[in-house]
């Protein structure tokens, strides 16, 4: 007897033992991706990597994605458009991952789009805007909660429509993003018979805005919208608070990056003050979510070691919530086939640390869930002021107001 | 008109913070004829120097610059005594070896200042930073004030330099005739390398200009390569005042554009001028 069950709990034990080696045999479950490491975008781009490396390490303490461990192949695309092409080739030829990020941004990741439309690949978007427009390709999910592609601009407009503008100084970088955004705000403004009395788009490597900013003053504009990149967005704010914008303008800002980073936003300082620009993530009562709390505790204390962006509010979160739509896509359908993973990313609704995420046909958020905030009562050299709330009160969306607009913009800077 | 001559006056501010920031090459590229491409990645360094001395001890932008002043004069000494080393000495295709050389300088340098300071932003604070005089309805921003003065200034020091004291008239004749400061005597190496490290401590207070203007990034060097050797060749090789000159003239003609006809057309002006120059006048404005 005691024979048979000692037999009988060596055969078990060999059993789980196999069975447990051949989990452990399994290979990763391997994303690939690019992102901007160095160059204008590397800011935003590793703060995101942070946060994908949070969900990794998240997802991996639990045990992975079926079973397996979950690795991320990660290429360096220097903040170039000319870089992502070849890379993501790589990615899926040689390194064979098994499912694709996009890098963070516009530029970068508008080239790979006909790619992996081609090769049929699923893409989970990385705050890009509307790459996918011309390319239509329906596996393209883009985790950043712009909507619609007028409601960015259109929301900014009504504000400032709101506050009495009639007419409209459209400032922007000569690059994709920024483009694409003038030109659904020179739209937005078409349909609501606001004239555009200045529309200048500027080059990147611009040293100095002082001449752009005396230009744009004397058309007398009362609505300012800038869609900057982040090595400009300071320029155009330092030159605004020397040279003045004039007094008729009733809002500044509306699409320029740059300003939900820390280190900008430090150096920056009180300059920040009045200006009305979009966001993602701040850290006001209505934007917390389960597990939002506990991502940044580990965030916080990551950011450090890693030398990257100590607020991280802009893009990190979005970048665990990429993973954790993966994680209930593969887990749904127990499987990785990219078509079965983007039907169901299409047909249901994500809970995330950002909120809830639902999907339109186009691959972009069915509701716009970008706010728009205005600085109020930032001080010089204090980082740590932007973790409280009330310093960026956010005006837009309704469900997430927390506030409500201090015009003329030159009041609204005192 | 008053937008005109507001473009104007702020041109002749950007200008001079071009004569700058590119005069350390006119010595180095323009007299010496080395390929120092790494010229704006050496700018950029000083300028995360700068900010360093800032953030850490408070001090003055300017005065950080003259700080570390002494140290790139040092490291323009080394530099050149390596590129001399091993590749000057060694013969006819010493130029285009050298560019690779200075390149491969500059990258190094991109990622020293990434692994120490990160890929952020960074900037610096003073009491003039931020601010502006206001003459009227107009207004000039007192950074580019500082920028147009201390650049003045050191344009003027550097050209007093090279054509009054005696190493600074040794340096003009190893330019002209190496063999002949050899024959007698004199070690035209030696010279060369002085100069160079001449040309890299201009630096120091060219980074803190830099800064100054505008926030760093470690890769900000690229949009410098174009500008900087257009104004030296515009200038005519290794003319202190043509620099300042061609520099004015660039930083004009960007304002103008840039204020009146459409920002997007600005970067091709410094192009177009430089074609425009070397096509009427080969040599460059103020060259042999």
């Amino acid at each position: 007897m005691k024979r048979r069950t000692f037999l009988g709990g060596a055969m078990a034990v060999a059993v789980v033992g196999q069975g447990s080696r051949a989990l452990a045999q399994q290979p990763p479950i391997k994303i690939g991706m690019s992102m901007p490491q160095t160059g204008g975008l590397a800011g935003g781009g590793k703060a995101s990597l942070l946060g994908i490396e949070i969900w990794r390490d998240d997802i991996n303490a639990k045990g992975g994605l079926l079973g397996r461990k979950v690795e991320l192949v990660v290429y360096d695309d220097k903040s170039s458009a000319s870089e992502t092409p070849a890379i993501y080739s790589k990615l899926v030829d040689v390194d064979k991952v098994d499912l694709l990020f996009a890098p963070y941004a516009t530029v970068p990741t508008a080239p790979i789009m006909p790619f992996v439309k081609q090769r049929g690949l699923l893409l989970m978007g990385n705050f890009s805007f509307q790459v996918n427009s011309k390319v239509g390709h329906d596996m393209w999910f883009n985790n950043a909660p712009w909507g619609p592609a007028d409601s960015w601009a259109a929301s900014f407009i009504d504000l400032a429509q709101k506050a009495g503008g009639k007419n409209m100084a459209l400032l922007a970088a000569d690059q994709e993003f920024a483009q694409n955004l003038a030109l659904t705000a020179r739209d937005v403004a078409k349909k609501r018979n606001v004239p555009v009395v200045f529309d200048q788009s500027y080059p990147p490597n611009t040293v100095e805005f002082a001449s752009i900013i005396r230009g744009l003053k004397a058309a007398k504009p009362d609505i300012v919208y800038v869609a900057s990149y982040p090595p400009d967005s300071a320029g155009i704010l330092r030159a605004v608070n020397e040279i003045g914008i004039g007094d008729d303008v009733k809002v500044f800002g509306g699409g320029m990056v740059g300003l939900q980073f820390a280190a900008v936003m430090g150096n920056l300082g009180s300059l920040l003050n009045g200006v009305v620009n979009y966001n993602t993530w701040l850290p006001e009562p209505s934007m917390y979510h389960a597990g939002t709390k506990e991502f940044f505790e580990v965030y916080t204390k990551r950011a450090v070691e890693a030398k990257v962006d100590p607020l991280g509010y802009y893009l990190a979160p979005y970048g665990y919530a990429m993973g954790q739509m993966i994680d209930a896509a593969v887990n749904a359908t127990k499987s990785l086939d990219q078509k079965g993973l983007a039907k169901y990313l299409r047909e249901n609704e994500h809970k995330t640390i950002v909120g809830p995420i639902a999907f339109s046909a186009d691959g972009e958020w069915k509701e716009s869930a970008t706010v728009q905030a205005q600085f109020r009562g930032v001080v010089d050299k204090d980082i740590e002021q932007f973790r409280k709330p009330g310093k960026q009160v956010i005006l837009y969306p309704d469900k997430l107001k927390t506030g409500t607009l201090v015009s003329p913009f030159e009041a609204a800077r005192k | 008109m008053d937008l005109l001559l507001g473009a104007v006056v702020l041109g002749v501010l950007l200008g001079c913070f071009y004569a700058a920031v590119s005069v350390g090459l006119s010595v180095s590229f323009g007299l010496l004829d080395v390929p120092h491409v790494a010229h704006p990645a050496f700018l950029v360094l000083a300028s995360y120097g700068v900010f360093q001395l800032n953030e850490s001890y408070d001090i003055d932008p300017l005065l950080a610059g003259l700080v570390i002043t002494p140290l790139f004069f040092l490291f323009g000494l080394l530099a050149y005594r390596v590129y001399y080393e091993t590749f000057e000495r060694r013969g006819s295709d010493a130029g285009v070896r050298g560019i690779a050389f200075f390149f491969g300088i500059a990258f190094i340098i991109e990622v020293l200042i990434i692994m120490q300071f990160g890929v952020d932003q960074r900037s610096v604070t003073a009491t003039y930073i931020g601010k502006s005089w206001r003459f009227g309805e107009f207004r000039i921003p007192i950074r580019q004030l500082v920028a147009f003065a201390v650049a003045l200034g050191l344009t003027v020091l550097l050209a007093v330099y090279l054509s009054k004291t005696f190493m600074g008239r040794a340096i003009r004749a190893v330019a002209q005739d190496e063999e002949a400061l050899r024959l007698m005597g004199a070690n035209p190496v030696r010279i060369k390398q002085f100069a160079f490290g001449i040309a890299t401590a201009v630096l120091g207070i060219a980074g803190a200009l830099l800064i100054i203007v505008a926030p760093v990034e470690p890769t900000l060097d690229r949009a410098y390569i174009g500008r900087t050797f257009c104004v030296v060749v515009m200038a005519g090789l290794g003319s202190i005042s043509g620099t300042l000159i061609a520099a004015i003239i660039l930083g004009v003609a960007e304002s103008i554009v840039l204020t009146m006809f459409g920002a997007s057309w600005a970067p091709a002006i410094s192009f177009a001028m430089l074609l425009a120059v070397l096509a009427v006048r080969p040599q460059g404005l103020l060259g042999r």
